[in-house]
């Protein structure tokens, strides 16, 4: 039995429809990533677990318990809030505390516990002082062992970095994961950065327009994302439009106007319809001046391509190209810099050809 | 920022005008009200004594200065009439202030919590009394209080009372008048306190355990608390000085400070002990603006 079974949930604000039939299980010990863009609904099924907005309709099952309608504080559930929320007249050990208080917990465990707090996420020596007096990273580690501090079933994060500077996201990203395997809890963090998703999440839910699109693990939602939203909306995707012309040997062969023929693996879901698009991401594209070298006979038919190199931007780690193809079609294709000096660099208006195998095109009905 | 950086840029000229201000309409009159302080009550034009004369010279001047003495003063706190009135400013100031916290927080509560579209027209009607003019307004409530008034008729034809009671010229009378004519002051500045809360710092509280009693007490309440002491100060302070409410609703056998002020000023024409009694109103009403602005700076 999954920890939290959320069954049918809908939330609306009077015509507009939040959050529509959402069915999801969250396992227990599970880092749960909610992603969408904003207005998705992600921050209002979090509040319905949280209990700051009642379903209109559908159960919200914690070990078996309907606690769709019960108030926030009857909830063994606590939630980290996006602008921390912290209380601004006590101080850190205070506001620690606070939950502590209300559970009617003895004064010496209360102090025990909110020691092991300030420790867990680093703040001795912090306890006196109020908020204003901490940074916005200090601020963010008291609102995270607050939240902590009655030990919750489930602890839900709202935004919990939006406030924060990359290095120091990335760093709090790191401890957070620490932090959940290290005490095997529960959390279901509500994002819109699809990095940060795919670094702490052992699963994501993509939401759109208040449904709930794919679950996937991040390695699923790349690679054999659900739809053709969701390709688009996780990472960088060249889309090409095309139909079935032929199916054989778990190969579909595509006629496009944009890349001529292309052959691609039969999707493991067989096609309703024979107008598809093909998803191929850039890293996937690779450039040469003359193609594959060699292809060893009996390997896969390679797709290819021939372009002009338009665009190069250079990022660091990888370069990004803009290929216009002799169709005039744009395909993206990205290389890492595995050396330091450019050998296999490309230059604007140099003609290349660009490969790619059928294995890395992603069949999408549209 | 220090005086020199404010009034050191040609900008910050601007600045000096609050100084400027302060100093020409309360400074100086205030300088003029505690020397008749000091002097002593005469048949004449102006009716105290002494008066300085600068054309009389130096040894004129310094006579006069000689001449100035603290005697108002020890009246003022020896003459039980006196220490009464300042006895009973402070009392009604006080029992005032705490029904304006009792009634006005509720109505500041309920307006913070409406949608925030209604919440403007709330503002509008808390402030729509000052339309009309304040001693209007206390006329009128003469008119609903005295014998055959709108409030005995009403009562009287609902047959609650048998008989028409006397409200008018009663502390109720004047409690009612205080109340009503200072609601907006102690509202106002609770509101804007209870606006600004986080509602994400209510559901925080709720979220860690607390019902909503607990909230309350526990995050609202002191959190408005320099709200409170906002409307306690723009009410208290005003309140004990306040002449025109008790003159007109209060039955005349207790006075409060203004009234004896206005008494020895008008009727009497004592105008140094009126003036020892004004400076000493205000001595008293420093106090709690001191304490006021302590607590306000310990809470940045």
């Amino acid at each position: 039995m999954p920890l939290l079974r959320i069954d049918s949930v809908v939330k609306k604000f009077g015509k507009y429809t939040a959050v529509d039939q959402v069915s999801l299980d969250i396992r227990a010990g599970e880092f749960f990533a909610l992603l969408g863009p904003s207005g998705c609904g992600k921050t209002t099924l979090l509040r319905m677990l949280a209990g700051f907005e009642t379903p209109e309709a559908g159960r919200i099952l914690l070990d078996g318990m309907d606690i769709a309608a019960l108030l926030p504080h009857r909830r063994p559930i606590n939630m980290m809030f996006q602008s921390y929320a912290l209380f601004p007249h006590l101080d850190v050990r205070d506001n620690i505390a606070f939950g502590l208080k209300r559970a009617n917990m003895p004064r010496g465990e209360i102090e025990a516990r909110v020691a092991e707090m300030v420790a867990l996420v680093k703040l001795e020596g912090l306890e006196r002082r109020k908020p204003d007096q901490l940074s916005g990273g200090q601020k963010q580690r008291v609102a995270l062992a607050r939240s902590l501090a009655r030990r919750p079933r489930v602890l839900l994060l709202d935004e919990p970095m939006a406030a924060l500077d990359k290095k120091l996201r990335e760093a709090t990203q790191a401890e957070l994961m620490e932090l959940q395997r290290r005490l095997g809890l529960t959390f279901i963090i509500v994002t819109h950065d699809q990095e940060e998703a795919m670094t702490v999440a052992d699963r994501i839910g993509v939401m759109d327009a208040g449904r709930l699109e794919q679950v996937a693990t991040p390695r699923q939602l790349y690679e054999a994302p659900a739809s053709r939203w969701i390709a688009e909306f996780v990472g960088d995707i060249n889309v090409i439009d095309g139909h079935v012309e032929a199916q054989a040997e778990h190969r579909l062969t595509i006629a496009t106007r944009d890349a001529g023929t292309i052959v691609a693996a039969e999707p493991r879901q067989p096609l309703r319809k024979t107008s598809i698009c093909v998803a191929i991401r850039p890293e996937k594209v690779k450039l040469s001046r003359r193609g594959p070298v060699t292809e060893p006979a009996g390997a896969i038919a390679m797709n290819r391509l021939e372009g002009v190199v338009t665009d190069v931007n250079y990022l660091g780690g990888i370069t990004s190209y803009k290929v216009k193809l002799d169709t005039g079609a744009v395909l993206r294709a990205s290389m890492a810099n595995t050396a330091r000096l450019e050998l296999n660099a490309y230059s604007a208006s140099q003609r290349v050809t660009a490969w790619f195998s059928p294995d890395d095109c992603v069949v999408l009905e549209q | 920022m220090s005086a020199r950086r404010i009034f050191g840029r040609p900008a910050g000229l601007a600045a000096l005008a609050p100084y400027l201000w302060m100093l020409l309409f309360f400074l100086v009159p205030f300088g003029f009200v505690v020397k008749i302080s000091l002097s002593q009550v005469a048949i004449a034009q102006p009716p105290y004594t002494p008066v300085f004369d600068l054309s009389a010279g130096w040894p004129a001047l310094r006579a006069a200065f000689e001449a100035l003495s603290l005697e108002n003063f020890r009246l003022l706190v020896t003459d039980s009439l006196y220490v009464l009135s300042y006895l009973r400013s402070i009392v009604v100031a006080l029992v005032s202030t705490a029904l304006l916290v009792a009634l006005g927080y509720p109505v500041a509560y309920g307006m913070a919590r409406l949608p925030r579209r209604w919440q403007a027209t709330a503002m509008m009607l808390v402030i729509v009394p000052f339309w009309t003019s304040f001693l209007i307004r206390i006329y009128a409530w003469i008119n609903i209080l005295q014998h055959d008034g709108l409030l005995n008729q009403t009562l009287l034809a609902l047959h609650i009372i048998p008989q028409p009671l006397v409200w008018l010229s009663t502390d109720s009378a004047m409690y009612l008048g205080i109340v009503y004519s200072y609601l907006p002051f102690m509202i106002l500045p609770l509101y804007a306190t209870l606006a600004k809360i986080d509602p994400a710092l209510l559901e925080a509280a709720g979220d860690l355990g607390a019902s909503r009693t607990q909230t309350f007490w526990l995050i609202t309440f002191p959190l408005s608390l320099p709200g409170v002491g906002a409307g306690v100060v723009l009410c208290f302070i005003p309140i004990v000085g306040e002449f025109v409410i008790p003159d007109l609703l209060a039955g005349s056998d207790n006075m409060m400070i203004g009234q004896t002020l206005w008494l020895e000023f008008f009727i009497n024409k004592d105008w140094p002990l009126a003036s020892a009694a004004a400076v000493m109103l205000l001595m008293l009403l420093l106090a709690p603006l001191l304490i006021y602005q302590r607590l306000q700076r310990r809470e940045l």
